[in-house]
């Protein structure tokens, strides 16, 4: 801690940060462009001027750029000093010079850093007579917008794109006033990360083009937190509705999970969301019943008496399957009508097996599981079989931060303050710390990859063992391993706190058990080594959590009515298995959103809410426990899924529940609860104080206003109404703050970490001892591993058209000399029998894939598959 | 007595004077051209519209009575899909027309707008457009600002320099 004197008052700052940020973190305001909290400084723009004294003798001063100065003990500095005010007024208007006369039509305009700051310094006349300078744009993809002439070269695109997430495509040209940000040529931004550009840049230079299509300023908009759907790690956003139509999602602050940046997967996926919640008629979000179409213009309760009439007397065996994509009040709702016994959790069965794996050796073993955040800060990080970048993207943006932890060590004994980015980044040069990648074929962070090595997950899982024998000699030995990577287990053991990545998606038991020994044999060295390993969607651990029995239990067990929650089966088990038990159960019903192959098959479909239509819990790969607010008012007939169970206990004649509180007394377990305060208290609005609009929105179906809906399950309500700037974290649905209208305003609050972790380590510390035997190729069959895609993979983003125009055709990945051996080349065809069925697929040549292994995209049809398999191939 | 007197006196001198009242509707009420009565949307030189649905007078109305969605047009215009006044609420205090940045929304001298029934009093996008600049000729917004449209491309608009060629090595 340090003291520093701020316009004559004296304050206590953290002394580790620069004055900007000691300012900004006392919420006093300070204009600032090119720093960024999780960027550091680098002094581009000039903007945070202050006057720093030299004592209190010192009445002169000087003036410091304030991101550039140390917040030592002992430091007074002025901001108001009408010196310090000149200089920043005038760096304004000479940032201003060329800026477009275009707020009216852009995107950024009302949530934009530039305007802000603009309006701080009092800039409000342009004095400058001469001609402004202009640029061509470019075509970026479906992602963004570009339009560089409101580009204010604060370098923070760039910083972000090339330095903070390793992008290749995206870089500055040109030279002195004519700079340039953007590619070589028209293109589709590479990197996954792209669309943090839109909330990195301070003014209007890259804006959201899925919002464009349906534009309205960030004050006319709903806002509710949530957590990203669309994989397990549980980022938080801030979603956003207008009219009843989802608009489009920001990155809300949570240091320990997502901090300021999310993946494109994330950020655009939501439009599949908003088509499905767009028009519920159009979607035909109505219970359906196959037999009795009739049913289809009736309202929720209906769908509930029919229900009741299906099941009526048959509850004794009545099974549910629950969903890892649903929230934890659902699964634990169906859980509780059909009893412990007859619910079955809904993962594959392979996945079921690897989750409580997972959860075994995280609640049992003695590494931790490990935040994003702890990722980031990892000095030497081992990837077991993980293709971070698509199976859990968010995770591979902080991968590549802790590929700097060594040498940041390094440079900040050597007296560089951490914050002072272009000094650290000059004296890091391209060194980066130990990352080791095993996998079977290449991954996108190969590129700051200490060292690759490809294999069958078998031989991945000897390495994994392997390496823990050489760590510490109690683990197992792998007889006849010749280890590839001779410095690995050094490296490892160097770190202070490394880091073992692994994950469900190569389906392989025995590689998350030799991640397991690797960390356990260094905790037993003393290191403070966590486990990190990602799973599929965003309740799975939360699903294996609540326990259940196997799908493939499901399958066998006797049942007249099955209900089904948010689970497509054809995609967790085979196709013939699936359609000869929803042939064999009498009755099936089926809770979703999405229109798949399940519904179709169902007797009865009643329409569950989507994240942005429902409030609940869902529980990360890291084990924390974080809820998601509804932010499109509640439309009959589509209810949570636990609202149409609740339903369907009180048709039952037992107890329900009226809100999600009840639903998690009823659970029972006080940290889940505790993951977000109660519906108590004054109410936090969802919309932002300058919501216009509000008496005429509606005006053409009504000149009558309605009040705003009623929500008994969060403290949040639908209004402009109420208290909102103290608002803990996990109830901050939006970030603003009078003077800051952009997302820069998220420094103004509370940078508590929010969620609770539900899973803490053990103790136990023996080594799993089973070593699989090497991997042996079989002649003309091969071992198919999934490959995952960051586009296209996870089910609810998979039909959003933006991430539809980013998703490959599903192909088949071959070795060339495998290839040639078939008699096929890139995009000819192949063709094998699996479950009584012919899969055709494309071929994709990929020279690095281990011999006998080939990998096949894991969309749409091929989830059923059931991958990692043998499969003998021939050419189509 | 004399009081009396002299006020009949008075109320007769009056029936002489020059009327004051105003025998509205018969004669129409002249109104400066600046009052502020029923709003409209107008158009620029072009005949297009000069709104460019940037909810600034969404946001200005004290009583929320404008609601609109922004759309693009192919040729890269931004105009409103629909554009909705609810003047049952409207107060006529020209905060949009203040707002506005492009002198598309107007207040008219015009206040005979009374209906019988409130939904009436709704006035929707094709209601509010007018065809003629209204109380500022000439002004063409898209000639002033800094973004391409079909027909002005980047460098084009007024004082602004021809784009810059990044590849170019000159000093």
């Amino acid at each position: 801690m340090a003291r520093v004197v701020i316009d004559g008052k004296s304050y206590e700052v953290d002394g580790r940060r620069n004055l900007l940020h000691a300012c900004l973190s006392l919420k006093l305001d300070l204009p600032y462009f090119c720093w960024h909290p999780a960027m550091g400084s680098v002094g581009a723009c000039r903007q945070c001027a202050v006057k720093q004294f030299k004592d209190d003798r010192d009445t002169a001063g000087r003036l410091v750029m304030a991101c550039m100065t140390p917040a030592a003990d002992g430091t007074r500095i002025s901001i108001d000093d009408p010196e310090a005010k000149a200089f920043r007024a005038s760096v304004i208007e000479w940032l201003m010079l060329n800026h477009p006369h275009d707020c009216p039509v852009c995107d950024e305009g009302g949530e934009c850093h530039l305007q802000d700051m603009t309006v701080m310094t009092g800039h409000v006349v342009r004095r400058n007579r001469f001609p402004k300078r202009t640029y061509h744009n470019q075509d970026l993809g479906p992602f963004l917008t570009h339009e560089m002439n409101r580009c204010i070269q604060c370098y923070r695109c760039v910083r972000f794109y090339r330095d903070y997430a390793g992008g290749r495509d995206f870089d500055v040209f040109g030279a002195h006033d004519q700079v340039y940000f953007g590619r070589a040529e028209d293109g589709v931004l590479e990197s996954e990360f792209s669309g943090n550009l839109v909330e990195v840049c301070p003014t209007g230079v890259f804006t959201d083009k899925t919002l464009a299509r349906h534009y309205t300023r960030k004050w006319d908009l709903q806002w509710a937190p949530s957590i990203c759907a669309h994989c397990g790690l549980g980022c938080n956003t801030s979603v956003a509705e207008r009219g009843g139509m989802l608009r489009r999602v920001m990155n809300r602050v949570n240091p320990e999970v997502n901090g300021h940046f999310l993946c494109d997967r994330g950020r655009f996926g939501y439009e599949r969301a908003q088509r499905v919640t767009e028009d519920p008629e159009k979607e035909k979000r109505t219970p359906e019943d196959s037999e009795k179409k009739g049913l289809s213009e009736s309202s929720g309760s209906s769908g509930v008496k029919r229900f009741s009439e299906f099941s009526g007397s048959l509850c004794g065996l009545l099974i549910g399957i629950g969903s890892p994509r649903a929230s934890m009040e659902s699964n634990f709702a169906l859980q509780t009508l059909v009893g412990k016994d007859h619910f079955y959790s809904g993962l594959s069965d392979l996945d079921a097996s690897l989750v409580s794996l997972i959860l075994d050796i995280l609640r049992n073993g003695p590494a931790r599981a490990a935040s994003l955040q702890d990722v980031e800060n990892a000095d030497a990080v081992f990837i077991l079989g993980e293709d971070v970048t698509n199976t859990a993207p968010r995770l591979a943006l902080s991968l590549r931060q802790s590929v700097r932890q060594k040498a940041l060590e390094r440079i900040g004994k050597g007296g560089i303050p951490l914050w002072h980015d272009a000094a650290v980044r000059e004296a890091m040069q391209d060194e980066h710390g130990p990352l080791f990648i095993a996998t079977p074929y290449a991954t996108r962070l190969d590129d700051v990859a200490t060292a690759v090595w490809r294999a069958a997950p078998d031989d991945l899982a000897r390495l994994g063992l392997a390496v823990a024998h050489e760590i510490d000699a109690e683990a197992p030995a792998v007889s006849g391993f010749r280890m590839p990577m001779n410095s690995m287990a050094d490296a490892l053991r160097d770190a202070r706190r490394p880091i073992v990545v692994c994950g469900t998606s190569c389906g392989s038991v025995p590689l998350i058990q030799a991640a397991a020994n690797v960390a356990w044999a260094l905790r037993r060295q003393g290191r403070a080594a966590d486990l990190c390993f990602t799973v599929p969607e965003c309740n799975t651990m939360g699903a294996a959590l609540l326990g259940g029995g196997r799908l493939g239990a499901a399958f066998e067990a006797e049942a007249d009515t099955v209900i089904i929650l948010e689970n497509d089966l054809y995609g967790r088990a085979g196709a013939a298995q699936v359609d000869g038990f929803l042939g064999r159960v009498k009755h099936v019903v089926v809770l979703d959103h999405l229109r798949t192959r399940t519904t179709s098959k169902a007797h009865l479909v009643l329409p569950a809410a989507t994240f942005a239509e429902s409030s609940g819990t869902t529980v990360n790969n890291e084990g924390r426990a974080q809820r998601f607010f509804q932010v499109l008012p509640s439309r009959e007939p589509v209810m949570a899924s636990w609202r149409w169970i609740s339903e369907m206990l009180v048709a039952a004649g037992r107890t329900g529940w009226a809100s999600l509180d009840e639903v998690l007394a009823a659970m029972g377990d006080a940290r889940i609860r505790a993951a977000a305060p109660p519906a108590a208290g004054q109410r936090i609005p969802r919309r932002p104080p300058r919501y216009s609009g509000r008496t005429a929105m509606a005006a053409h179906v009504s000149v009558h206003e309605a009040p705003p809906p009623p929500d008994p399950d969060s403290p949040l309500a639908f209004s402009m109404e109420g208290f909102s700037p103290e608002a803990p974290p996990p109830l901050t649905p939006f970030f603003w703050w009078p003077g800051w209208n952009s997302i820069q305003a998220a420094h103004k609050f509370a940078d508590g970490p929010s969620g609770v972790r539900l899973i803490e380590p053990g103790q136990r510390g023996a080594f799993f001892r089973e070593v699989p035997a090497p991997f042996t190729p079989r002649r003309g069959e091969w071992w198919v591993v999934p490959v995952h895609h960051i586009f296209g993979t996870e089910e609810q983003s998979a039909m959003a058209p933006a991430i539809v125009k980013r998703s490959v055709e599903p192909t088949l990945a071959l070795r060339p000399e495998d290839a040639s051996d078939l008699g096929v080349s890139t995009g000819g065809a192949v063709q094998c029998m699996l479950d009584e069925r012919t899969y055709r697929f494309r071929v994709q040549l990929r020279p690095e894939l281990p011999v006998g292994v080939a990998g096949l995209s894991l969309m749409g049809a091929t989830k059923g598959v059931g991958l990692p398999c043998w499969m003998a191939l021939r050419r189509a | 007595m004399i009081s009396i007197l002299r006020s009949l006196w008075g109320v007769f001198l009056h029936a002489f004077r020059r009327r004051v009242t105003h025998r509205y509707p018969d004669e129409p009420m002249p109104l400066p051209p600046r009052w502020r009565g029923r709003i409209v949307l107008t158009r620029d030189p072009d005949g297009g519209e000069r709104c460019v649905a940037c909810y600034l007078c969404a946001v200005a109305c004290p009583v929320h009575c404008i609601a609109l969605q922004a759309t693009e047009d192919a040729s890269g215009r931004r105009f409103p899909e629909w554009f909705r006044i609810n003047f049952s609420r409207c107060i006529f205090c020209g905060y949009c027309e203040e707002a506005c940045p492009t002198y598309a929304i107007q207040l008219t001298p015009d206040f005979e707008m009374s209906e019988c029934e409130r939904k009436n009093l709704v006035y929707e996008k094709e209601d509010l457009l007018i065809a003629g600049m209204g109380k500022v000729p000439g002004y063409h917004y898209y000639r002033v600002a800094g973004v391409a449209i079909e027909g002005k491309g980047k460098g084009e608009a007024e004082n602004e320099r021809p784009p810059v060629d990044v590849r170019g090595l000159l000093p």
